[in-house]
């Protein structure tokens, strides 16, 4: 039993709806999800606040505010079951309601890194915990008998010796009353009965019967529409505007140009900066913007080399070169292919590589690439913003809501109190609503034109914008002994602008002489996180990498990749190898038994890969079958390790969607760029996996644990690219080192 | 500026805009039905699905002075009690992730079945082709198109 100090305090959940305000609140009331389902359940007429996380009704029914981004990640229901596992109610008399950005209840509101669950799996229990404690001590005081013997079961309390029962609601107002407990215990793993079982997405209803929930959905009385022009290119910005046309057509109520940040203004991480000026067009309906927008006559100017200055993610300064210049795809691959032949900044080095390389039998050496990418999630940015009487009402779908209440704040010049940060349900994250220029865009707009508005953009300025996953390179050479051991290995990586190393991961720690090097080439196309970075592109290179160091030394794959990482549990190389190769070994050896691996059946081929980000674990294997010459994904095979699974369905859900889009982004998408503009900016162009492209099935197998939760929203994206493409490889006998592979000719289904 | 009667989901409706608007802004805009949802505009994503005359329909390149008499359906009007077939399918697969393609999923599925009950997976796949989901959730949209489709004939 893990006893925890508790930091919450009563009043908490007041200020909440102080903070949303009245009117506010009533306009919302769709999104605070308040109708319960299952709809048999009846509202009731008085609500006890028990902490920030949770309300009590008189008649049972509980609220449980879930206070993350939900992105499709599911935490809107697996984070509330955390609270609920301990508050020992119930599920089918909890009500889900997404919380607002707020900083007093609520730590680290943010979707970002797969560690929603890690991050709450304490507080958001302990929250459930000290509730259940406060109704456990108003039943004692009530019943008169000592608190230690009160015990609680679905939303009942008990006194087993004089056989007195209540129920949470009977209780729940009493409890308010009570002075909120020091301590609390939290249960024992074994003791868990909603954590581990499957419980549906709380918003499947109103998800299937089409109801509002989404940032574009939200509107309120007199909200105007706004678009924003920006420029074709990157490398340049706004030289002039005629709108003399647009101001003029029906539906307009205005046209005007903003600058997104002050000029004086230090950057946040998640601050986005590439196209600083841009014209805006509102007016009543999105199709008379639409046209209106069109209607433009806009200059372009190129802008100067720069350099800005940002904070990172974990606090400190850092100044970015942004280069002057229109740039090109084939400029890059240039620039990248003659990077990695230098010589570049050693990251780490174990032994003596250079020496062993040169008294090889044998050296592998490849090298893999990998475009920019879109996130295109399927709903594109927008936002809601209503900025009057000094204060900024912010309604949509934001990842970093925390982080860009500052910068709003600072672009408007309010305090942060003044401004409310409402989050929607959102169509997609993969790490693009980390950058919430959108949201302070909408603010200005809106301070501007003294009305609400909403912001939005539609699929080509979404995926013209920026915030791309970088271009990658890297180049891996091994080096065998005369018994095929693997006795060197080396690592050349970088990127535009930034490169996808991992220095201390496997098969570091593995190797006895091992050198990491890396190098990035400044660029003005802006770039950030995309689900699982640098992860996504590296791991499929280095995995299919060891697939053909493996056969060169005519050892199986699985068993090669074991004996490696037996090597790195019993004796590791170096001491800062962020893997446990325990973990690592027992996915691996997971998919081998569940899918078979070793046995021979017709007409299918098997690739398999396994990679550990995020904290969790997962292998692996794809079974390609070949139909009228073509290849098909007939089978998935996974194994993942991430600790306890909070909610199996949904868990399993992310895992096979993840599989998917790492399999759909190495086979279809990515974006090139021609005199810095995007060549790709809609689906016509740019592809994403469709349903016939898919894998027939897909397995998932969890590793039983007992490990506090990691990570789940990326780790199953990196590897199953490996194993893609060592199951290609034995589909078709030919190695492919550039994604997309669609740019070779291959294409699946 | 002109007028169309419209009739959406069994109701009529008078809308007054510009004859080349897409169904999709009128329903979204100006009848406040923001379930069929926007992706891309330009008939590659599908996220915009209706039914026209039960027919599914992307209507984000439909211009509203082309429908004339033929009735639309959206996923609002696809069941009163939001308990058509394919819908529990859904729920029962627990199939969204983030949700937002599913309205557009569900509309194509459904118009599938009224047509073929009976699909096999290549027609499944076939039908549900032109509907991207970034989430990933295809492997589960076959399996409630599957269950729904057993569903109807049961
Ligand atoms: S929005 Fe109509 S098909 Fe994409
Ligand atoms: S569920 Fe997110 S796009 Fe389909």
């Amino acid at each position: 039993m893990t006893v925890l100090k508790t930091s919450i305090g009563r009043r908490s959940f007041l200020k909440t709806t102080a903070l949303a305000g009245g009117g506010f609140m009533l306009s919302f009331s769709w999104l605070a999800g308040c109708k319960p389902t299952p709809e048999t359940l009846e509202l009731p007429k008085e609500w006890f606040e028990l902490n920030g996380y949770l309300k009590i009704g008189e008649n049972g029914l509980v609220t449980i505010m879930s206070p993350n981004p939900e992105i499709g990640q599911n935490v809107k229901t697996s984070m509330p079951m955390l609270v609920a596992e301990e508050l020992d109610v119930d599920w089918k008399n909890v009500i889900v309601e997404q919380a607002p950005l707020n900083t007093t209840v609520f730590t680290r509101q943010l979707a970002g890194g797969s560690q929603s669950i890690s991050q709450g799996w304490k507080s958001l229990r302990m929250a459930g915990a000290t509730a259940r404690k406060m109704l456990r001590e108003a039943a004692a005081k009530t019943w008169q008998v000592p608190v230690d013997e009160i015990t609680t079961e679905a939303s009942m309390l008990y006194h087993k010796a004089s056989g007195k029962s209540a129920s949470y609601g009977e209780m729940a107002s009493a409890a308010a009353g009570i002075e909120v407990p020091r301590e609390v215990e939290l249960k024992n793993n074994s003791d868990f009965k909603i954590i581990g079982t499957s419980r549906n997405n709380v918003d499947g209803k109103k998800i299937v019967t089409g109801q509002p929930l989404f940032g574009l959905d939200y509107r309120k009385e007199g909200m105007l529409i706004a678009m924003i022009a920006h420029p074709p290119a990157f490398g340049m910005r706004l030289k002039s505007v005629d709108d003399s046309q647009a101001r003029n057509m029906p539906g307009i109520k205005d046209v005007f140009t903003i600058k997104t940040y002050p000029e004086d203004y230090a950057q946040q991480w998640c601050d986005v900066d590439s196209f600083p000026e841009l014209v805006v067009v509102v007016g009543n309906t999105t199709w008379q913007v639409m046209n209106a927008r069109k209607a433009l006559k806009l200059e372009w100017e190129q802008f100067q080399d720069h350099e800005i200055s940002s904070s990172t993610f974990w606090g400190t300064t850092v100044k970015i070169k942004v280069p002057r210049g229109l740039e090109n795809s084939t400029q890059h691959t240039r620039v990248m292919t003659e990077f990695s032949s230098k010589v570049a900044k050693v990251v780490r080095k174990d032994g003596n590589p250079e020496a062993v390389f040169k008294k090889a039998a044998k050296v592998i050496e490849r090298t893999y690439s990998a475009p920019f990418l879109a996130h295109n999630t399927m709903e594109p940015m927008n936002f809601f913003a209503d900025v009057t009487d000094g204060k900024a009402e912010l309604v949509g779908p934001i990842q970093t809501p925390e982080f860009m209440e500052k910068s709003v704040a600072a672009r408007l010049g309010l305090p942060l109190e003044k401004i409310d940060i409402q989050m929607t349900r959102q169509g997609g994250g993969f790490g693009r609503r980390l950058y919430g220029h959108f949201l302070v865009e909408a603010a200005v707009i809106s301070q501007k034109v003294k009305a609400p508005v909403k912001l939005i953009y539609t699929r080509e300025d979404d995926m013209s914008f920026g915030v791309y996953r970088p271009a990658y390179f890297a180049k891996y050479r091994a080096a065998l002994d005369a018994d095929n051991n693997l006795v060197a290995f080396h690592v050349n990586a970088g990127g535009i602008p930034e490169g996808p190393l991992f220095a201390n991961r496997f098969p570091a720690g593995a190797v006895d002489h091992y050198l990491a090097e890396e190098w990035s080439v400044p660029s003005n196309i802006s770039v950030g996180a995309f689900r699982a970075p640098r992860s996504n592109f590296i791991a499929g290179a280095e995995q299919s990498f060891l697939d053909e160091v493996a056969e060169a030394a005519g050892k199986d794959p699985i068993q090669f990749r074991l004996d490696l990482l037996d090597r790195a549990l019993k004796n590791p190389v170096g001491e800062n190898n962020d893997y446990e190769a325990k973990r690592y070994a027992g996915v691996l050896e997971l998919v081998r038994s569940k899918a078979n691996w070793g046995e021979e059946m017709p007409n299918v081929y098997r690739g398999v890969s396994a990679y550990f980000c995020h904290d969790s674990y997962v292998a692996h294997v794809i079974d390609l079958v070949m139909e009228n010459g073509k290849p098909r994904v007939e089978k998935v095979h996974c194994a993942v390790d991430c600790g306890i699974v909070v909610n199996p369905v949904a868990a399993t859900n992310l895992v096979e969607g993840g599989s998917v889009d790492g399999i759909g982004h190495a086979m279809y998408s990515g974006l090139t760029f021609t005199n810095g503009t995007p060549d790709q900016n809609n689906f016509h162009q740019y592809r994403l996996i469709r349903h016939r492209e898919a894998p027939r099935s897909i397995d998932v197998h969890f590793v039983k644990s007992d490990v506090d939760p990691t990570g789940l929203g990326e780790p199953p994206f990196p590897p199953v690219i490996g194993a893609l493409a060592n199951a290609l490889y034995k589909a078709t006998g030919k190695r492919h080192y550039q994604q997309p592979l669609l740019g070779v000719g291959i294409t699946l289904g | 500026m002109a007028t169309f009667n419209l009739t959406v989901n069994g109701k009529k409706q008078e809308v007054d805009v510009d004859p080349a608007t897409p169904v999709l802004w009128v329903l979204r805009d100006h009848l406040d039905l923001v379930g069929t949802k926007f992706g891309c505009g330009i008939a590659q994503c599908g996220a915009c699905t209706i039914h026209l005359d039960g027919t599914a329909t992307r209507s984000c390149m439909l211009p509203v002075s082309s429908v004339g008499d033929q009735e639309i359906t959206t996923i609002e009007g696809l069941s009163e009690k939001g308990d058509h077939p394919v819908q529990k399918a859904w729920l029962e697969h627990d199939v969204p992730q983030c949700g937002y393609c599913q309205a557009g999923q569900i509309m194509s599925a459904a118009a599938l079945l009224k047509e073929n009950p009976n699909p096999t997976d290549e027609q499944i796949e076939t039908a549900m082709n032109g509907n991207i989901c970034r989430c990933g959730t295809y492997v589960r949209i076959k399996a409630a198109v599957k269950t729904a489709s057993k569903n109807i004939n049961a």
